[in-house]
């Protein structure tokens, strides 16, 4: 206990919790539409995009990753999520098709062209996918950015809450009755874009898929309306990664897996709950 | 002018045609039935008149003051509403989106309107439930109630009483003619319960190879029509 308060007197400390805090929020209030549109998947495929552009503008020698990643991230969510249902290819089939080749041509770039003053790539890509200790690490600059990025997310939710709803539930009555459907669910894969790149950078693509589906998926057990799945999902999101980022600050485990673990030991429990509840 | 009118409409998906050279039109009061074997395209039809496919050729006409976003439509149940988490009041009050434009939430009159269909559609005392632990029969009457918040004028109904048993058919068909003769509401409703959509409709549509549009007594008259119900089997209908 207290090493527990020695830590949270930490700066580092502080600043991981207030950032994943705000991330877990963020994704999780994401999750919920994605999760029931079937499109669980995009957080990881997106994620690995944005590892597969990260290794571009490494090899290229971008001196900001930024410019070349959220653009690239930001057009795949736009051709994965906003063309809607419509699509020839099968939505989940997609996902997988750009999420695998956008891994394998990163990871191949990195090994044919090692950036300079790079010589553990495995250890980078190891990094990128589960997270490492980045959020330990973080600049005042990245805080602030993520501060900034996530005041956004929310507030995009909350004033867009019930078009979100009406798009979710079901886009064809929403589009017939004359909801532009179009821009929401284009505004729409812009934020998951915006929230997956800020995520990865700060805690791991492995990490980001675990917070955008575990909350709402726990949540839905046991709520049955819109709004309390969405309260929900975001208060479990929120506990889970204060609770993740203490534990392994303590326990020196990687934050993005106990995050993780975390997301899963709620599930169990709303699962647990869900099933008495029925009974 | 006719409240809705198709000139020469030819539909289909990616440039294919499905149906060719489609004329007809809708009175403001009629109950029109369109009818055809599976897969003719009737609920292609539907989706190109609420401007959800485009047309191949020709147009959709609105008329009488009906603006395209006031048409209440009622679409055949996708899987995904199935373990959907939503109560029964944010799904009615959902048919309120189509009019919000840009503001973010609903205005009192929004909320009162959605009240009122509630209990049109006698489901008061389902309103805070899930919507997913509703039976068919329920659900569908939510998904009226939706419909019902956006319009005032015209509704569109593919296959509304599909999956449901005898009894809940007939609530649902008299809530429907209902609904036309006490308010006045256009319905447009696609059936393969031939029978049914004789004895409520006014109109029917066929389509398929052959195309009749007009009133049901002229219906049973036709060629097209005689032979359809002639076939027997081809509705399953039971009073
Ligand atoms: N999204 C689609 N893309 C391509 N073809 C489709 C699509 N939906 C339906 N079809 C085809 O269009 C035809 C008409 O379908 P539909 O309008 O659903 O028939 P109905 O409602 O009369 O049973 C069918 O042959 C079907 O295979
Ligand atoms: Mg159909």
């Amino acid at each position: 206990m207290s090493k527990l308060a020695l830590y949270l007197t930490q700066t580092y400390v502080q600043r991981a919790l207030l950032v994943g805090v705000l991330v877990a929020l963020c994704a999780s209030l994401l999750g919920v539409t994605l999760v029931l549109r079937r499109f669980s998947f995009i957080g990881d495929g997106l994620s690995h995009v944005a590892f597969g552009a990260m290794a571009v503008a490494a090899v290229v020698g971008l001196s900001d990753n930024m410019l070349l990643i959220m653009p690239v991230t930001i057009g795949c969510a736009v051709l994965l999520l906003a063309t809607g249902r419509n699509t020839k290819i099968k939505g989940d089939a997609s996902v997988a098709m750009i999420s695998v080749g956008a891994l394998a041509v990163g990871y191949m770039l990195m090994n044919l062209f090692p950036p300079r003053g790079k010589s553990n790539i495995s250890g980078d890509v190891c990094s990128t996918l589960f997270g490492g200790t980045s959020i330990l690490t973080l600049s005042n600059l990245e805080v602030r950015l993520s501060i900034v990025l996530s005041i956004v997310v929310v507030l995009f939710f909350i004033l867009f809450y019930h078009k979100i709803f009406a798009v979710t539930f079901d886009e064809s009555f929403a589009a017939a009755t004359g909801t532009n459907t179009g821009l929401y669910n284009l505004l729409i894969a812009v934020i998951i874009a915006v929230v997956i790149v800020l995520a990865m950078n700060l805690v791991g693509s492995l990490l980001i898929s675990a917070l955008v589906v575990f909350p709402a998926l726990s949540a839905m057990r046991v709520f049955k309306s819109f709004r309390a799945v969405s309260v929900c999902a975001a208060c479990i999101s929120v506990i889970c990664a204060v609770v993740g980022i203490l534990f392994s600050a303590v326990q020196g485990t990687p934050v993005g897996s106990t995050i993780v673990v975390a997301d899963i030991l709620a599930f169990g429990a709303f699962s647990l709950a869900g099933f008495l509840h029925s009974l | 002018m006719a409240l809705l009118r198709c000139s020469d409409l030819s539909l289909g998906y990616e440039g294919k045609p499905i149906l060719e050279h489609i004329d007809f039109e809708v009175q403001a009061g009629e109950y029109l039935c369109i009818v055809g074997e599976n897969g003719s395209g009737k609920s292609t039809l539907m989706k190109t008149i609420l401007g959800l496919i485009r047309p191949l050729r020709g147009e959709v006409l609105t008329g009488d003051g009906l603006r395209p976003n006031e048409i209440g439509y009622l679409p055949q149940q996708t899987v995904v509403q199935r373990d959907f988490p939503a109560s029964v009041y944010e799904i009615v009050l959902s048919g309120c989106q189509g009019r919000q434009g840009l503001r973010p939430f609903y205005r009192d009159a929004d909320r009162e309107l959605a009240w009122q269909n509630i209990c049109r559609m006698e489901i008061e005392p389902l309103a805070r439930r899930c919507y997913r632990e509703l039976s068919g029969g329920q659900q569908q009457r939510v998904l009226l109630a939706r419909a019902l918040c956006a319009t005032k004028k015209l509704l569109l109904l593919d296959e509304p009483v599909s999956g449901l048993d005898p009894k809940v058919t007939a609530e649902m068909y008299q809530l429907i003619g209902d609904l036309n003769r006490k308010d006045g509401i256009t319905v447009i409703m696609i059936s393969h319960d031939l029978e049914a959509a004789l004895h409520y409709a006014s109109h029917i549509l066929h389509i398929g190879s052959r195309i009749y549009c007009g009133p049901v007594e002229g219906y049973l008259n036709s060629e097209t029509g005689a032979r359809w119900a002639g076939k027997g089997g081809q509705c399953p209908c039971q009073n």
